[in-house]
Order: structure tokens, then C-alpha cells, then sequence
């Protein structure tokens, strides 16, 4: 039996029952349709996490304050709560570490913000200097960063994200030079930060940039700094430096036992292997929700399949007597799963791939399907064509075809 | 072109053994047009099996062009049945939904040596061998008459020139009036173009139009008869 007779004959014997090849391809279809589409949420989360702390910077090492622990009690405060770090502990560092290239200390509170116009937003206050937008790769959209001279005179200058820029102000306007009022202090708009494509919660699009100085002395009123974000200069050089700001900042706290620190470092590298240890789960889990529709898909093969080989046995029969050998026979059924499953297939990578379009679009959670999933989703259909059809096409070619030609 | 010799067939089912075949032995040469008749439960049906590839026997040897396929694998049979077997059925056997000439070419499809551009020519050259009217050609089998049905069944029978054609009751789901034309259509073949035809049949009647008639019942030849003239039909 030549190629071109398999596909002639599977394409009759697909046609001559429609409306059921119609629905076991349907199975199939949504099985795929639902694989492509959850892999493409989980790859569209991972991908996410994975820009949004790549947008913090590169070679990064973040030294956060501990917990406090209050004395003659056991109650550790929450991570961070602890006002520990101070301005000297980052210029130390910087005079003292010397794979450290950028030390940039930050303050951050949240605070309702006002513009004259009447709008308002409740968005996250940063106290930064000019290093700051070095080590964040921070570009600017709209005039320009908090420079150094701002910093020393603790100016009153803010510069905004797009998206509080948005909130504010309105898409895409222009508004340096405007004020906006943070906690009944008026601040002039210095620019605006080119948008890092982040979402959700601790996006660096939506928030606002202040010098350190002012936020100090007018926001949070001590000398204390949320954070101190430093840029080794390669990243082999992570680990050492890791081990020396340690050391450096328990000698500058007083602090003899290593466990007792009032500071955590965070290497960005940990961050992501633990975010991208997540995606992963996340995408095999939805992975395997999706499996199971395809292999209910793929029992609808089977079914139909067996349903064929039954209402055949006469033309398998007489087949058989002008000359099919076994192989022709199971050749035949075999195609015929794997026409079903393929057809099936290629349609749903394509309705797949428009429900992760309309995912996007609609809720705004970003899919991404990758030549991988697509690749996943048809060597699995056609897997599942060979596997389901197999037992009905080796039944159909064990018939005998004395009794295949007197069934009735 | 076929020798057979003491060929038996036996059937168990459980502990109990039925032999359907007894040492059964004949030849029949090119160019015959031979009826085996018999009663049912005869064995007539079985021994059809077996000379048409579909079945081995338990017992004996058949020769087929001088070659022994008796003990031949399932595969092997295959392959005798499509390059060297036609047959037509009691109940035609026609892929309902499917057109004419496809029916006609599906034997073709197994035999691995017709390219696919001269399959149509093939089949139309069975049809005007059957005398199948040309406006028929196109047809869905299931739209022609039963006489039509088996002049169609006998041109796919013809369309991979077998050495052997076998016919198994080729009259029996048909009238007198189609069954004659039928029978006639069988006869031209014989007498015109020389093919080697087996009439498996109950009927004297039927039997009758065949040059031989070998007389089968309870798995033995009881009679082989030649008819004197080769119109055996009208000379009763």
C-alpha cells in the first residue's frame, strides 16, 4: 500500500462518518488548545518574575536590615523592621569593599501622593542619589534622575514611573516642571523613569524617586536607610564579596556571633533560582491539568477507533481477501488515529495560541507560547494517535477473513 | 494449475473434532470453467477457502502454479490472493460509499506493482470486460441494481489478472433474470478471454453453465463430470 493510497483511504473513511470524526477530533482540539494555552501561563509567569528581578540590576547584592530582637524577650520583629543600616554603614562599605563599584542606599515609605489637579495615588516613596540609577539601570523616559548636588542639598525634586506618571497626570503627558505634593510638602518634577515592563506588586514603574537627604529629613526623619544596594563588578566576584561586607558591617555592628546579625544579604542570583523553582512548579502543575483533558481526548480516539474496527469487520474482511496483508490493514486504522489527532492538533495550537492571545489581552497576565510548547503539544497528539489507535488497528488486522466476511 | 492432494480440513471445538474435508483430491487446468456444488454443511464452503488462499488445510498439499501453498503464512496468502486470486461474493462486498471505479481499483492498492496512473485505465478495461454500462462508471455502488452490484464485483475480481477466479454463490442474493446475466457475463470470460473460473454454488441450475461440475457432500468427492458440449444449459 503506497503513501498516497494510506491518505486517500484514511480520507474516505474520515468523510464517510463526519460528524464523528468532527467530535473525536474536538477531544482532541481541546486538549491541546488547553496544554498550549497553560504552559504559556506558567512560561508567561515565569518570564515575568524572571524580567522583574532581572530589573533590579545586574551583579546585585541587597543588604537588608534584620530583625530587631527586643531585650530580654524571644519576639523577633518581621524582616527588615529593624532600623539597623545607616548612611555610614553604606559609605563604609563603599570606601572599604573593593569589588564594590556602586553603593546606592535607599529609604523607602508609602505615602498618599497629590497633585494639584485634584488626582492622587498611594504609591511607594523612594530616597535615592545619583548612584542609585546606575545600579538599577534606571533610563530615563522624560528630563532627567536625581543627581548628586540634590542629594547634598536635600532638595525638594521628585522624579516619577510611567505608571504613577499615568495615575497622576495622565498617559503619556509631559509633566516636568509640575508639582505634586507628598505629605504636605510640595515637590517639583524632575522627570520621568523609562518604563521597565514589570508588573504587579513592587513594580518599578509605579513609584517615586526622591533625594535620600529629603526623604531623611522630611519623610521618615532618622538616619536610618530601608536598604543598601551595591554593584559588584563581576559577578565571580559575588561570593567574596558577599563574605567581606558581612564581616565588614558585624565589626561596624559589634556583633561577635554570625547568626546573631542584624542584617541579611540577598544575592540577586538566589532570588531567581527561587522564583524560577516556583514557575516551574506552576507550569507542570497547570501542564498536568491540561494532560488529563488530552488523555480523555485521546480514550475518544480509542473508543471511535474500536466503534470503526466493529462496524468494518466485513470490509476488513474482504479487504483482507483481495490481498491486504496485516500490516496494510493496521497501516489503515493507525492512519486514521494519527490523521484525527493531527488534524486536531494543529488546531489546537492554533486556538490555543489565540486563548493565550486572549489571556493577554484580556486579563492582563502575560502568556508566552515557545516553539517548545507547540513542539510539546503535536509530538504528544501524535503519540497519542499511534498509542490509542494501536490496539484498535492490531485487532482490526488479527481478523480472520473467513469469519470478517460472514460478520454480520 | 491447481493439483490437490488428499486435503483435509479439520475443526476442533473443545474436545470435539469435526472433519470437514476427507482426502479430497482433484486438479483443475488453465482455462477451466469448473462448478463445485454441493448441499450446505457439505463442505463446498471450506474447500473454496482453502483453494482461494484464505485458509490452509490440515491435511495435504495444494499446488498452485506448481508451487505448494499449503502450508504458507498468513502474509504469504496475502500475497498469492493479490497477484494471483479474484473473487466474487454472494453479497458483492462493495465499499457502499464509494464510487464505481474506486471499488473496481481497490485491489490495486495491495499489489504494489500498478502504478497509480494506469489503475484507472485497468479498471475501466474490467468494467467493458463485464459489459457494465458506461454511464454507470460513476455511480455510488449503492445506487446500482444487484445484477449491476455483481458485474461490478466481477470486474474487480478481473482487475489485477488473476490466474483464478472464484466465485462463491456469485447468484445467490440475485433473481433468475440478473443471475443469468451474470452467469453469462462468467461464461464470456471463460470461452473469450480464457480466464480460469470456480463456480461455487448449490444450485444444479447454476452448476449447470460450467463446463465441469464437481459433485461435493460430506467433505467427498462423489462425482466430476464433464458436459459433453460447453452448453451445458441449453442441452438440459
Amino acid at each position: 500500500m503506497l503513501f498516497t493510497d494510506l491518505l486517500q483511504e484514511t480520507y474516505f473513511a474520515l468523510s464517510a462518518n463526519k460528524s464523528r470524526s468532527v467530535l473525536t477530533i474536538l477531544g482532541i482540539v481541546i486538549g491541546i488548545a488547553s496544554v498550549i494555552t497553560m504552559i504559556s501561563i506558567g512560561q508567561g509567569a515565569a518570564k515575568n518574575i524572571e524580567s522583574n528581578i532581572e530589573s533590579l540590576g545586574s551583579n546585585l547584592l541587597v543588604v537588608m536590615p534584620g530583625s530587631q530582637k527586643g531585650v530580654g524577650t524571644s519576639v523577633r520583629g518581621g524582616m527588615g523592621s529593624a532600623t539597623t543600616l545607616t548612611l555610614e554603614d553604606a559609605e563604609a562599605i563603599d570606601n572599604q569593599i573593593e569589588y564594590a563599584a556602586e553603593v546606592a542606599p535607599a529609604v523607602s515609605s508609602r505615602k498618599q501622593v497629590k497633585t494639584t489637579r485634584g488626582t492622587n495615588t498611594n504609591t511607594s516613596i523612594y530616597g535615592v542619589d545619583e548612584s542609585y540609577g546606575r545600579v538599577k539601570n534606571i533610563e530615563m523616559e522624560q528630563g532627567s534622575f536625581i543627581n548628586n548636588i540634590q542629594a547634598q542639598k536635600a532638595s525638594k525634586v521628585a522624579v516619577i514611573g510611567p505608571t504613577a506618571r499615568d495615575d497622576l497626570f495622565g498617559e503619556g503627558s509631559n509633566p516636568v516642571g509640575q508639582k505634586i505634593r507628598i505629605e504636605s510638602l510640595e515637590f517639583t518634577i524632575a522627570g520621568v523613569t523609562a518604563s521597565k515592563g514589570g508588573t504587579g506588586f513592587g513594580s518599578s514603574d509605579d513609584l517615586i524617586y526622591i533625594p535620600i537627604s529629603t526623604a531623611q529629613r522630611y519623610l521618615t526623619g532618622s538616619n536610618s536607610v530601608s536598604n543598601i544596594n551595591i554593584q559588584i563588578s563581576a559577578a565571580d566576584l559575588m561570593t567574596p564579596a558577599q563574605e567581606q561586607i558581612t564581616s565588614l558591617l558585624l565589626t561596624r555592628h559589634k556583633i561577635t556571633d554570625s547568626l546573631q546579625a542584624d542584617f541579611s544579604i540577598m544575592n540577586q542570583a538566589d532570588i531567581l533560582s527561587t522564583a524560577t523553582s516556583i514557575t516551574d512548579t506552576l507550569t507542570l502543575l497547570l501542564a498536568a491539568i491540561a494532560g488529563i483533558s488530552l488523555l480523555v481526548g485521546g480514550i475518544g480516539i480509542m473508543n471511535m477507533m474500536l466503534t470503526t474496527v466493529t462496524e468494518r469487520t466485513r470490509e476488513i474482511g474482504l479487504r483482507k481477501a483481495l490481498g491486504a496483508k496485516n500490516g496494510d490493514i493496521s497501516r489503515q486504522f493507525l492512519g486514521e488515529s494519527v490523521a484525527l489527532t493531527f488534524i486536531g492538533g494543529i488546531i489546537g495550537i492554533i486556538i490555543g495560541w489565540l486563548a493565550a492571545w486572549a489571556v493577554t489581552k484580556f486579563s492582563g497576565t502575560t502568556t508566552s507560547v515557545t516553539s517548545f510548547s507547540v513542539l510539546l503539544a503535536f509530538g504528544v497528539s501524535a503519540a497519542i494517535g499511534i498509542i490509542f489507535g494501536y490496539y484498535p488497528a492490531r485487532r482490526a488486522s488479527l481478523l480472520n477473513p473467513i469469519e470478517a466476511l460472514r460478520y454480520e | 494449475m491447481i493439483k490437490c492432494e488428499n486435503i483435509s480440513k479439520i475443526y476442533k471445538t473443545g474436545e470435539t473434532e469435526f472433519e470437514v474435508l476427507k482426502q479430497v483430491s482433484f486438479e483443475i487446468k488453465k482455462g477451466e470453467f469448473v462448478a463445485i456444488i454441493g448441499p450446505s454443511g457439505s463442505g463446498k464452503s471450506t474447500l473454496m477457502h482453502i483453494l482461494g488462499a484464505l485458509d490452509n488445510p490440515t491435511g495435504g498439499k495444494y499446488f498452485f502454479d506448481k508451487q505448494d501453498i499449503s502450508e504458507l503464512s498468513e502474509n504469504q496468502l496475502a500475497e498469492i490472493r493479490s497477484q494471483k486470486i479474484g473473487f466474487v461474493f454472494q453479497s458483492f462486498n462493495l465499499l457502499s460509499r464509494a464510487g464505481v471505479l474506486r471499488n473496481v481499483q481497490l485491489p490495486l492498492i495491495y499489489d504494489y506493482k500498478t502504478p497509480r496512473d494506469k489503475r484507472r485505465k485497468k479498471a475501466e478495461q474490467a468494467l467493458n470486460a463485464v459489459g457494465l454500462e458506461k454511464e454507470r462508471w460513476h455511480h455510488l455502488s449503492n445506487q446500482l441494481s444487484g445484477g449491476q452490484m455483481q458485474r461490478v464485483a466481477i470486474a474487480r475480481a478481473l482487475v489485477n489478472e488473476p490466474d483464478l477466479i472464484l466465485a462463491d454463490e456469485p447468484t445467490g442474493n440475485l433473481d433468475s433474470k440478473t443471475g443469468d446475466i451474470v452467469l453469462e457475463t462468467f461464461k464470456e470470460l471463460n470461452k473469450k478471454k480464457g480466464h480460469t473460473i470456480i463456480l461455487i454454488t448449490h444450485e444444479k441450475y447454476v452448476a449447470g453453465h460450467a463446463d465441469r461440475v464437481i459433485e461435493i457432500k460430506d467433505g467427498r468427492i462423489i462425482s466430476d463430470s464433464r458436459s459433453s458440449n460447453h452448453n451445458g444449459l441449453k442441452e438440459k
